[in-house]
């Protein structure tokens, strides 16, 4: 009676069944189990199959020989590399060892260093409301969130409340892409909206001026505007003032992101249909109360993974700063590599940075995966 | 009616004011807001104009691109047309602008095929290969270009023998800590037949195809279209060169008392810049296409099966024309971000525009203004050169499908 789903079962058919082709039975090797799985997702076909031999013999070649340099035969400890060569022939992570709080910290004073501990704490508090909607009391969450740049720098640089003041030219290491990235994320935000919206206005002149100003952007390397930062930047504003390097690449970046924030935020704006905007219109709310109440809301729901991978983009990018002469992460490994002691390392230092990020830039796209998916769902 | 009830509010009010009576309508709204963005501009560019011009004075430097046409005097490792460092700072310019475009150019092709390679590998139902291939893809984009460049150019520097102990691969490819030597090609006298057979075979292929649509049109009898362009393309010039008496050596780079010699010399920093973009930019497009060709509804291979199209067919009459008009724009922006990485060439000390123009020549006249002006305005034409290229390829496929 377990076949009383299927209409055309009556008992006096059981027999029409080809021995073996009865429903209720399971279902032959030869379709199903392991055995099958292996023959039509690995042998399906002749290029299938030299496909599979391929790639076997590849990993063979590499995976052995890979995990060997990078686990099996490497030296942890030591104090120079003549200490690793002694102990293996493989990878000097000693190297690395010896020298992490160099790649985390660059060269902020040592005694300060729970400053940006601090820091980075405070930017999980931050990030979390914008990241989770079912944060406990979102609403005054947000509104550290954005007094939250302004915490970060006093903590940073201080000089106030009884903190030693600390030259930004000491900043490096992770610290500094982390700097860069959130900084030019988080101003990026607003500009790009109003670049976006600028761009979409019937007003001739405002969209001009914001195509100019996007493509401009876009059609730069961020590169060349980190250069302009260090030597065009300080021809523009009053002779005599001095401003921080970083501040002028912070302020760079930030313009590099916007044009690129502004065109994810257009893609949102477009695909809210027309019909919001002409209720919207219809309610008689004026310009900036739709687009406050009304369209950005929901644009900028939709562009939320576009927005995260804008800032996967710029995190991988804050590493060009070595070509102006700051030490992130990057250029403290590639500094690192003119001392004497360990001179020669340099595969070891860039496959660890490449780890470092790989596992931080694909766990960020998980997120912006996970949220196009939980996006999906809502239509 | 708007603006008697306006007039009436305002006398109401006790506000005559004008001002406030333009602010309220909605076209001299407009007009306003354009003036005062415009002035707002002009108020800017001329602030900082001004700075500039009285940072310059204070500086005792001038604003002028006459250090263009003095000598550069300093050498570059590669160039693509004649330079020597008595050359002025315009040739120079112009040696790193062929510099970018040549290892832009490589990379665009590299980066697509290798591309297109992964993306279909990537979708193959053979499980171990799409599964490596998804593993690379992820290392590959999660990675920072510029960490790419100097991995790969440190892996050649250090790994590499020296000149004279290269490596060589089947005595015609020798690959060294100095750079890759590879077999040049010499064209003796009778080589131009061949280009000239190259020439008509590829006129005739496209006659060919004209007509054989317009058969295909009108009979509905199919050619080979394909097959038989690519037989005379290949197969005209090859007779020819034959019969001339194959006009073509290849000078193979011998090894000399000291160092290697003859043929052709890459750089360890053009392949590195060169491999290292296109790998990045390829695990980039083989995702695009991967979402270009699964973006088809699977109704359309069914449909197209039901008419009775073989399956090769289908793929190149109905899967291909609308995947391509998915995977064109974001290939475009691809390439574009290519090039514009490939500005990353002044870490590992390849000589391309930023090197030369806004590196060494900035470096040796102090002209920071002139020069970084320069080096922008030659992306932005890069830059708008591929665009307006990919929007007219993008125009064309559009066109075929509808």
């Amino acid at each position: 009676m377990a076949n009383t789903h299927n209409p055309d079962m009556t008992p006096g058919l059981v027999n029409a069944y080809e021995p073996g082709e009865h429903p209720d039975w399971p279902a032959p090797s030869s379709v199903k189990g392991p055995a099958h799985w292996i023959k039509t997702n690995l042998f399906g076909s002749v290029t299938n199959t030299l496909l599979t031999l391929l790639t076997i013999y590849l990993l063979y070649k590499i995976i052995p020989a890979m995990v060997d340099w990078m686990f099996i035969d490497a030296a942890y400890t030591g104090t120079s590399r003549k200490d690793c060569e002694a102990q293996a022939s493989g990878a000097c992570w000693a190297f690395i060892g010896t020298r992490l709080q160099l790649f985390i910290y660059g060269f902020y004073p040592e005694a300060e260093r729970w400053r940006v501990n601090l820091t980075a704490i405070l930017l999980v508090v931050a990030l979390a409301p914008v990241l989770y909607d079912n944060v406990p009391h979102r609403g005054k969450a947000l509104i550290f969130t954005v007094l939250y740049p302004l915490i970060a720098g006093v903590l940073l640089v201080g000089g106030i409340f009884g903190l030693e003041y600390v030259a930004t030219d000491q900043f490096g290491g992770l610290m500094l892409n982390v700097i860069i990235g959130v900084t030019g994320i988080a101003f990026s935000l607003p500009i790009g909206i109003c670049l976006a919206l600028g761009r979409q206005s019937h007003l001739p002149v405002l969209r001009i001026v914001c195509v100019a100003f996007i493509e401009f952007i876009r059609g730069v390397p961020l590169i060349t505007l980190l250069f302009v930062a260090a030597v065009m930047l300080s021809y523009f504003v009053p002779p005599g003032t001095n401003f921080d390097l970083l501040v002028r690449m912070l302020i760079m970046v930030t313009l590099f992101a916007s044009g690129y924030m502004a065109e994810v935020i257009r893609g949102g704006l477009q695909a809210i249909p027309k019909g919001q905007y002409e209720a919207a219109d219809s309610m008689g709310l004026k310009y900036w109360q739709s687009m406050r109440l009304i369209i950005l809301p929901q644009a900028l729901k939709i562009a939320i993974p576009g927005i995260v991978n804008t800032f996967i983009a710029l995190y991988k990018d804050t590493t060009l700063v070595i070509v102006i002469g700051r030490l992130d992460i990057l250029g403290i490994g590639r500094s690192s590599l003119a001392d004497s002691k360990w001179q020669g390392l340099s595969t070891e230092v860039y496959v660890f940075v490449a780890i470092f990020f790989f596992i931080s830039c694909f766990l960020m796209s998980r997120y912006s995966l996970y949220l196009e998916k939980k996006l999906h769902t809502g239509h | 009616m708007t603006t008697t009830v306006d007039q009436g509010s305002a006398t109401a009010r006790g506000e005559p004011n004008v001002l406030l009576k333009l602010w309220r309508n909605k076209e001299t709204r407009s007009v306003i807001i354009q003036i005062v963005t415009m002035a707002l501009l002009f108020a800017f560019f001329a602030y900082i104009i001004n700075n500039a011009v009285l940072n310059l004075q204070a500086l005792g430097k001038t604003f002028s691109f006459d250090f263009l046409q003095e000598p550069a005097s300093y050498d570059i490792n590669q160039t693509l047309i004649e330079y020597t460092s008595r050359s002025s700072h315009a040739r120079a310019m112009l040696v790193g602008i062929l510099n970018t475009a040549l290892v832009a150019f490589c990379g665009v092709i590299l980066a697509t095929i290798l591309g297109f390679v992964l993306g279909v590998i990537r979708l193959s139902n053979n499980w171990l290969a799409s599964r490596i291939v998804y593993v690379f893809i992820e290392f590959t984009r999660n990675v920072p270009v510029l960490l790419h460049i100097l991995l790969i150019h440190g892996i050649m520097v250090h790994f590499l023998p020296l000149p004279k102990q290269a490596i060589s691969v089947g005595d015609a490819l020798f690959l060294s800590n100095r750079g890759v030597y590879a077999p040049r090609p010499e064209f003796l006298d009778g080589f131009g037949f061949t280009v000239a057979a190259f020439g008509i075979a590829v006129i005739a292929a496209v006659i060919f195809r004209r007509w054989a649509k317009k058969v295909q049109e009108d009979t509905g009898k199919i050619y080979p279209v394909f097959l038989i362009c690519t037989g005379v393309i290949i197969g005209l010039p090859l007779i020819v060169f034959l019969i001339s008496g194959s006009p073509l050596v290849w000078e193979l780079p011998k090894m000399g008392r000291f160092n290697l010699q003859g043929g052709v010399m890459m750089l360890p920093e053009f392949l590195a810049l060169w491999l290292a973009l296109s790998f990045y930019t390829s695990a980039f497009i083989a995702e695009i296409v991967r979402s270009g060709i699964m973006a088809i509804n699977k109704g359309q291979w069914e449909a197209a099966g039901a008419l009775g199209i073989r399956r090769n067919r289908v793929l190149q009459l109905v899967i291909i024309p609308q995947a391509l008009r998915v995977i064109i724009p974001p290939l475009a922006s691809q390439y574009l971000n290519l090039t514009k990485n490939s500005s990353l060439a002044i870490a590992i000390g390849y000589m391309d525009i930023v090197a030369t123009i806004g590196g060494i020549t900035l470096m040796q006249t102090g002209k920071e203004m002139e020069t970084m002006i320069i080096v922008l305005l030659i992306y932005l034409s890069f830059s708008l050169v591929i665009s307006a290229f990919m929007n007219w390829y993008n125009k064309r496929i559009a066109l075929v499908e509808r």
